[in-house]
């Protein structure tokens, strides 16, 4: 496997309606037809993640300039963690290090 | 075949029947339902086998959607199958609306709609406001328009269920009952034909005011319901709610935030009734 | 008005025909398609006419419902297409998903029911491994003596059902059951089989919604990548196969229905088509199934078949029978034709021994 670092690009932007409710937010997605119940930190971390592919440090460095995350190691393996399971459910993809 | 139709709201059944008996019944209490021209949907009660027809008679409930492993009915229970063989063609075909699995009532161009388990007394608690100054609804079905979120009648026969028999049978006139049958699947049952007005405007629509999960058997309480866990119960009662998609989502999102929701848990009618009504004076 | 399904095949051949339809023949025929599972197409080629209102309703809802099975395809193809991203393998898409995939008219508002696909037949323990431990599915349960004629005998693996999802997938190695009579070639298949293309990217976006997105580019993430479907021919020999060799005629006019619009969209787009389709048949020893398809389509469809081909047999006045057997509530119809169809079917699967042992331990289970 080659060192580049992987890179993780929200599925595109109109690909999901997002409602929020009280305390919850509902998360349409198109190409699957499935709704998804979340909670925070999801919503935020689709919204700083835009229509770009980055790696997880740099989504980091978003986040960090709106939220404060705590201990960077720990803010970083929580991070790791909830995108690997947005990318299980289709809503972010994950590219090898190459150019989208 | 002997052949019935009838118009329930904007959905309309033709039913097939090996037998006379469940056609006269169905007949007699549609009486006064509108006749399709074109139906939406054919449901057909066929014999177990040829045998089986005669002997034993078993009714099979077979139309253009089936559960491949449901149980055959007796004879008797004929107008049962015919029943539960309309609302599978709703829960498994009906594209046009949302669909909850709900019941309501109408006042003033508002609805209230009730939902909960088999058994909650959502259909007892619409049959009795029914009979008290409110317009009958549903007691099966609530259909959601997708576009303007309006609720839209469908009033079947009232399936009323052991103690829920009696009750109603004080209330309404009995010559608007069907026959009592015992032993179903979930106890005793006997078919209410709706109010003459239920029917006689089963084509205008009602805007979602208040929605009730009633609980029945338990000591008087109201509690708020979150829009989230609203959310989950309303997705878990609907049918086609995963296949409308995007439609689906918006008709529910839109109705979830824009109708009040309350738990009420009672241990009579009547204290449903009072509970439901005192909810409407205050929030809808 | 007939009382068999001729009545639907003359609506999905000629839609004009349907201004004819008072609204007995209109209630027939709705409850015929939707029996045959071909209410979503009918409602495809009646888009132009004008109906009854309530008929323009029914329709409208027979296209929601194709939108759904295609989006609830599509993302399932593309569920396994990842659980199976470390398998360098081709995983070749097969029947309705392939349809939809690829933008084929094919596809336009068919029933898709299970994923169906093809793979390497020395891969399946690899892809099994890999769709139970990373895909979230696991065995439907089936008794001992049908897990085992699966796996020695028939041409996929046993059913698999996603635990969340509660859809079945269908992984198959060859196209007709290892003890069936013609062998068609599988690795052949595989070989042919080619990737979707990327101007055709996996969409599930409704077909009405699909210039919305044209201008974006497509992904390039691994899911895409390994997905594939047979080529135009064997698309075609797969279909009778399923159809004719391998079925009762159960579903035949919606088989039927696929072999037209393939045949139709292959050979407008390619002269060569027939022939080539007509050499590939041979190799996979279908060639005799693949005329008689096209004959019936001929027949029934109006399908443009090679001159030679047409000339009638006389079974095929049975086959027909067979695939009209519906009445005007949708039920099946003429039980000797159909009787001798299934044990026909089961006669092409199996050798004569094999066959009385396993209709003996059918019927004793009853």
């Amino acid at each position: 496997m080659s060192g580049a670092e992987p890179l993780y690009r929200a599925d595109t932007t109109d690909a999901m309606l997002v409602e929020p409710l009280d305390g919850l937010t509902l998360i349409y997605h198109r190409r699957s037809g499935v709704t998804h119940m979340v909670v925070e930190p999801v919503p935020q971390i689709l919204a700083a993640m835009g229509e770009d592919a980055l790696t997880l440090d740099q989504l980091l460095t978003r986040l960090s300039k709106d939220f404060d995350l705590g201990d960077a190691v720990e803010a970083k393996a929580v991070l790791a963690a909830r995108i690997d399971e947005l990318v299980d459910l289709g809503l972010v993809d994950k590219l090898d290090g190459q150019d989208a | 075949m002997h052949e019935f139709s009838a118009q329930v709201g904007p959905a309309a059944f033709r039913i097939g029947s090996q037998w006379r008996s469940p056609v006269d019944q169905l007949a007699a209490l549609y009486a006064d339902y509108p006749k399709p021209e074109i139906p939406d949907f054919s449901v057909r009660l066929e014999a177990v086998s040829m045998l089986r027809r005669f002997i034993r008679p078993s009714v099979m409930i077979e139309g253009d959607y089936m559960l491949p492993d449901a149980a055959p009915l007796p004879l008797a229970q004929a107008l049962l199958a015919a029943e539960m063989g309309m609302n599978l063609q709703m829960a498994l075909g009906w594209r046009r609306h949302l669909l909850l699995h709900a019941s309501a009532v109408e006042k003033d161009g508002k609805a209230l709609i009730m939902t909960g388990a088999s058994g909650s007394g959502k259909s007892t608690l619409s049959a009795l406001l029914g009979q008290s100054g409110w317009r009958f609804m549903g007691d099966e079905f609530v259909l959601l328009d997708l576009e303007s979120g309006a609720a839209v009648p469908f009033p079947r026969l009232i399936s009323l269920k052991n103690e829920a028999i009696a009750a109603m049978e004080a209330q309404a006139d009995a010559a608007r009952f069907g026959p009592l049958m015992e032993g179903t699947p979930k106890g005793n049952i006997r078919h209410l034909m709706p109010p003459v007005d239920a029917i006689a405007r089963m084509a205008e629509p009602a805007k979602p005011a208040l929605l009730l999960f009633p609980r029945y058997g338990h000591n008087w309480a109201v509690r708020d319901v979150a829009p989230g866990e609203t959310f989950m119960r309303m997705t878990q009662a609907s049918t086609n709610y995963v296949a409308l998609g995007e439609a689906g989502f918006t008709a529910m999102t839109r109705f979830i935030k824009t109708t009040p929701a309350r738990a009420i848990d009672y241990q009579s009618g009547a204290e449903a009734v009072s509970l439901a009504e005192g909810l409407w004076e205050q929030l809808a | 008005m007939s009382c068999d399904a001729m009545l639907l095949v003359d609506a999905l051949r000629e839609p004009a025909t349907t201004r004819a339809l008072d609204a007995n023949d209109w209630t027939a025929l709705i409850a015929m398609a939707r029996a045959e599972q071909l209410i979503g197409t009918l409602a495809e080629r009646l888009k132009s006419e004008s109906v009854p209102p309530k008929v323009a309703e029914i329709l409208a809802e027979a296209r929601i419902n194709a939108d759904y099975q295609r989006r609830s395809a599509l993302w399932e193809a593309e569920c396994a297409a990842r659980a199976l991203s470390d398998y360098p393998g081709k995983v070749v898409l097969m029947k309705g998903t392939a349809y939809v995939a690829a933008d084929l008219k094919a596809g336009e508002g068919r029933h898709i029911g299970d994923l169906d696909v093809l793979v390497a037949r020395e891969d399946l323990p690899q892809v099994e491994a890999l769709l139970l431990s990373k895909g979230g599915w696991e065995w439907v349960k089936e008794d001992a003596y049908d897990d085992a004629y699966y796996r020695d005998h028939m041409h996929e693996l046993p059913p698999l059902i996603h635990k969340e999802r509660d859809r079945m997938i269908d992984v198959h190695h060859t196209i007709l059951p290892l003890t069936a009579r013609p062998s068609p070639d599988a690795a052949g298949m595989l070989a042919n089989a080619q990737l979707i293309d990327s101007n055709l990217t996996v969409r599930a976006e409704p077909v009405e919604a699909r210039n919305r997105s044209e201008s974006r580019p497509s992904t390039s993430s691994a899911r895409t990548e390994t997905l594939c479907v047979l080529s135009p021919t064997d698309m075609v020999i797969h279909c009778t196969a399923h159809m004719i060799a391998d079925g009762d005629l159960a579903g035949g006019l919606r088989n039927l229905w696929d072999f037209h619009c393939l045949t139709t969209q292959f050979a407008e787009s390619d002269p060569d088509f027939w022939p080539q389709l007509s050499a590939r048949a041979a190799r996979h020893q279908l060639l005799p199934a693949v005329q008689c398809a096209a004959r019936l389509s001929l027949r029934l469809y109006g399908t443009t078949i090679p001159q030679t081909w047409g000339r009638k047999k006389l079974a095929d006045a049975y086959f027909v029978r067979r695939l009209t057997a519906r009445d005007g509530w949708g039920r099946p119809t003429r039980k000797v034709t159909r009787l001798a169809f299934y044990i026909r079917s089961h006669w092409l699967r199996m050798p004569p021994l094999m066959l009385a042992r396993h209709l003996w331990t059918k019927w004793r289970k009853g």
